[in-house]
């Protein structure tokens, strides 16, 4: 019967009808990479390479001095580079592991429990998942400076904690966790919280792992508090120093390089969280499903 | 204590809900409502609010040209190239990586992700490095090279071309988690339904698509969708981080976020400013209730 098909999902091996595939993959997978290859080029080329004409693609002699210049170099206000980056761990650490508790514990909720309501706060959040922070930049503003955080380092972490895709993708995955395990665990007197920190949470791995990846994505590439939030050099993140890099020197040749540099100071984190962690985002995936 | 330790337990969903409920009000639902409400008021970030109707939405749909003329025919262009088309690529890219072995679909899958985790301030490095306006850049090298133009174009800072290199951008980046939602909807899809599907007369993969595939992973469908849609609005402000400066020149690639930027924290018109967030916002709806019904499940 499977020779009915034309289609042959998830085959185990390579097949001559494969090759019409990857004669489209291939192409398509080297225009996406390109431009960032071409950055890792760009961060190691040495000052008379940067400036070469014609443009070459390739470094024949890489050397660190990109790298070097971004670190010796300060800002206005003498604030060095390892403070940004400093600032960039520490708010990024707090924020995925704060988003993960709250999202863990309230996708368990939404997921298991039966209470008034329930469903209303559902139907909100996959509304929310549509939510666009740019559109109410005025308003997100105002917030914060009533509740005092100008200038203050919880502005970094606070506003991105509430990820509707995350809770979304969480109560999904908990969805498919048997309720037997957890009345099990009731009848033997667990507490909700000793069942989510004992049970759910351990059996919900991959999809903490890909809410952990997004989390990640979000607070280091954050760029909205250190611009809008915090006037004090020294609590602003990598991010920020990045792009005001990328504005004032991204014109000079020799800006290019410092900036490409720190794009991949920027970059190099997110590619080795999602590769360590991609098969486990892709077991979340099948979860995804909006009905 | 009795008491407080049996409220706890009592009411522990309440309990476990209240971070994100909390946080969730704050930062995402006030400030939805405020946009609302300071729509209807003139505030320069100074003086208090002041009520003055639909003044805002009557000025900015009927005198600011710029608004009518370039941000949203510009707004609606991009969204619909970059929204739709984005999303078919990604629906096709993830057709095509489910049916090669595991192993070669791992590699390119992540190679294909990879632009989406790029930001904006490294997306405007990498492209405004590639589009330099100098006979430095690199396309501009190129195009010299094989002998298609004979002088440097100053891509970025050219009307005719910005709007178009903002697209090509974006959707560069757009195969991010709705992409991989995708991937994942494809390979899970019964392979019975397809013999099933061959029985009841379907004869090539193009029907298999359109009959099986695609009813089989509405919801992981419907999930790419809201993504994409997220994804296009929030990479609109690529146009400002390429040239440099906002407004766009000629307002060429201006779009409704940079509009909002434009009045909310250039000229200090926080309530017309807010005004073009709730038509914005507006659009972001209206574009998922379409795919909603495309997608949902019936009532």
């Amino acid at each position: 019967m499977a020779n009915l098909r034309a289609t042959h999902i998830n085959p185990d091996k390579f097949d001559k009808s494969q090759i019409k595939f990857f004669a489209i993959l291939i192409p398509v997978a080297v225009f996406m990479v390109l431009p960032i290859l071409f950055i890792v080029f760009h961060a190691f080329k040495p000052i008379d390479e940067l400036f070469a004409f014609p443009p070459r693609f390739f470094t024949s002699r890489p050397t660190l001095d990109n790298f070097k210049r971004l670190f010796s170099a300060t800002t206005t206000s003498n604030v060095p580079v390892s403070r940004y980056i400093f600032n960039s761990l520490l708010s990024t650490l707090f924020s995925v592991l704060f988003t993960l508790w709250i999202t863990a514990s309230a996708g368990y909720v939404l997921s298991k429990k039966r209470f008034k309501g329930k469903n209303m706060l559902f139907n909100i959040n996959t509304l929310a998942l549509m939510f666009v922070p740019v559109a109410v930049s005025i308003p997100r503003f105002l917030v914060i400076v009533k509740l005092g955080l100008i200038d203050n380092f919880l502005a970094h972490i606070l506003p991105i904690l509430a990820m509707p895709v995350g809770l979304f993708l969480v109560k999904q995955f908990i969805d498919q966790v048997p309720d037997s395990l957890i009345e099990a665990a009731k009848i033997d007197g667990a507490s909700d919280y000793y069942i989510l920190v004992k049970i759910i949470i351990p059996l919900i791995k991959p999809a903490l792992s890909t809410v952990a990846i997004l989390a990640f994505q979000t607070s280091w590439n954050n760029l909205e508090a250190s611009s809008m939030f915090i006037n004090d050099e020294t609590l602003k993140t990598f991010a920020f120093y990045m792009n005001t890099l990328a504005s004032t020197t991204g014109n000079t040749v020799a800006g290019q390089g410092m900036a490409a540099a720190a794009s991949l100071i920027m970059f190099l984190p997110n590619l080795i969280l999602f590769i360590i962690l991609q098969s486990r985002v892709m077991n979340t995936m099948m979860y995804s499903g909006l009905k | 204590m009795k008491i407080k330790q049996r409220f706890i337990h009592k009411y522990s969903h309440w309990v476990l809900l209240s971070p994100y409920i909390i946080l969730f009000c704050l930062f995402i639902l006030i400030p939805v409502v405020g946009a609302i409400i300071l729509s209807f008021s003139y505030f320069n970030a100074v003086q208090p609010p002041e009520f003055i109707g639909l003044n805002n939405y009557i000025s900015l749909l009927t005198q600011d040209t710029v608004f009518m003329q370039k941000v949203l025919p510009n707004t609606i262009k991009y969204a619909l190239i970059v929204g739709p088309g984005g999303y078919i690529l990604s629906f096709i890219f993830a057709w095509m990586l489910a049916q090669i072995p595991k192993l070669p679909r791992t590699i390119i899958a992540i190679l294909i992700y990879l632009p989406s985790m790029t930001t904006g301030v490294m997306m405007s490095v990498i492209w405004s490095i590639i589009f330099s306006g100098n006979q430095l850049g690199y396309l501009n090298s190129f195009l010299i090279g094989i002998g298609l133009i004979t002088e440097p174009i100053q891509w970025l800072q050219s009307p005719q071309y910005l709007m178009t290199i903002v697209i090509i951008v974006s959707l560069w980046s757009s195969m991010g988690v709705g992409f991989l939602a995708m991937l994942a909807g494809v390979l899970n899809v019964n392979q019975e339904l397809y013999d099933a599907a061959y029985i009841d007369g379907v004869s090539n993969r193009f029907q298999e698509i359109i009959y099986v595939t695609i009813p089989s992973m509405r919801p992981q469908m419907l999930f790419g969708a809201v993504m994409a849609i997220v994804n296009t609005f929030t990479t609109s402000g690529l146009g400002v981080a390429l040239s440099g400066s906002n407004p766009t020149p000629q307002y060429a690639a201006q779009l409704i976020v940079n509009h909002i930027e434009d009045y909310g924290f250039i000229r200090y018109e926080m309530g017309y400013a807010a005004a073009a967030s709730v038509v914005l916002l507006i659009i972001v709806w209206i574009a998922s209730r379409v795919s909603w019904n495309l997608f949902g499940e019936k009532e």
